[in-house]
């Protein structure tokens, strides 16, 4: 609920600090976004660039890479998800506990990229699981992650936790894990997660 | 180096001009590799590269004595490259072709047992291709998981229908996309 904002800083010159619940759940979820340290291909190296000094991710408060998935709270996909990597992926994201993130980074890893007329490589990881800020570039500068991570704390500041809009870990109907696919005779099976991605449907020449 | 006594010690064996290779028959081609590792004129060391071709069946003119022409059917094969190096003669290439039988049943023997090297090289050929190497001793699938069925670098590869929409589709893309929409109006 929205605190007035003449009344706001009264209170705060008398040294009574407002807000809701929401805003310091949001404020303490955008300022200590951990990443999971888990790297693909070549995007890994703008990652790991953007960890270091010159870009210095720690200024968002991100620059705690986890090496578990268990401590982790945003999965950074950064590079290209061959079929056979995808189900490892799937499975690193279900052992992440809510709340959990994710960034595609990358051309292959939001859509597959120079490979995607390929046998062999996934056509995006959002055909597994909910991706909340996609990253074209190949690879995406350091810059482009940085906006990226600054995108998806201005999305946790919108967060809701109650109400029609509130968050997915809150919301019972939302499954806690996304099913991992197996490894077929032609492809993985299923080929795509209808829960979280849809193909387009577009019939050319119609109109 | 001496490739005329390769051929001459191996008659089976064809020097192919066009390009620069020696082409060897599959029941040969364990007695000419031992013979290029082994002999002192050669001493072939060290297996650079273990690659595969797939040859499609095709049709062929045939020009008769009294020039009439007639079309041949060529059966298809598929074809192991090998290229030796001397690291001790500082010699090669040599260059190796073997060809299988056919596409249907395609079996050429494994040089892993005399060159370790060419371990993985032949695991990927049967992955990509399906040459069965006979008588090496780990042949799985390498980068496809052991669940795949098809070999998706054969010509004739059918890969599976996971076309998505693309903005400006042309050429082959442009013919996936058709392909894929109408099968998919066709479920619907």
């Amino acid at each position: 609920m929205p605190v007035d904002e003449g009344l706001r800083s009264e209170l705060q010159k008398a040294g009574v600090f407002i807000a809701s619940v929401e805003t310091i759940y949001n404020w303490s979820r955008r300022s200590s976004v951990w990443p999971l340290q888990f790297g693909l291909a070549c995007c890994a190296i703008e990652m790991i660039a953007t960890a270091c000094s010159r870009f210095d991710l720690a200024r968002f408060g991100a620059e705690v890479f986890r090496p578990s998935p268990r401590q982790a709270d945003l999965m950074i996909v950064a590079g290209t998800v061959t079929k056979k990597m995808a189900p490892q992926v799937v499975r690193l994201f279900n052992q992440m506990p809510e709340p959990k993130y994710v960034i595609a980074m990358g051309a292959c890893a939001i859509s597959g990229g120079p490979f995607k007329q390929g046998y062999n490589v996934l056509k995006g990881i959002d055909r597994f699981i909910p991706v909340d800020v996609h990253i074209p570039g190949c690879p995406p500068r350091p810059e482009a992650l940085l906006n990226a991570l600054m995108f998806l704390q201005r999305q946790i500041d919108n967060q809701h936790l109650t109400g029609v809009n509130k968050v997915r870990w809150y919301d019972d109907t939302d499954p806690a894990e996304y099913p991992i696919p197996r490894f077929g005779a032609h492809d993985l099976e299923p080929p795509f997660n209808r829960a979280v991605w849809h193909p387009q449907k577009i019939q050319r020449g119609a109109a | 180096m001496k490739l005329d006594l390769i051929t001459q010690n191996f008659p089976t064996t064809k020097w192919d001009e066009a390009t620069q290779s020696l082409i060897v028959p599959h029941t040969d081609l364990l007695n000419v590799v031992d013979f290029i590792k082994n002999n002192p004129g050669f001493e072939m060391d060290y297996v650079s590269n273990v690659s595969g071709v797939d040859w499609l069946p095709k049709k062929e003119k045939v020009k008769a004595a009294d020039g009439t022409e007639t079309e041949v059917d060529k059966p298809g094969f598929l074809e192991v490259v090998y290229h030796f190096y001397s690291m001790k003669n500082r010699t090669g290439p040599i260059t190796l072709r073997c060809r299988t039988e056919n596409r249907e049943n395609p079996i050429v023997p494994s040089i892993t047992p005399l060159y370790r090297g060419a371990e993985f090289q032949e695991r990927e050929i049967y992955d990509l291709y399906g040459v069965r190497f006979s008588g090496h001793p780990d042949l799985r699938r390498i980068l496809m998981w052991d669940e795949f069925q098809d070999f998706p670098m054969r010509k004739d590869y059918q890969e599976p229908d996971d076309y998505e929409w693309e903005p400006t589709p042309h050429d082959e893309v442009l013919e996936k996309a058709k392909h894929h929409y109408s099968s998919d109006a066709a479920k619907s």
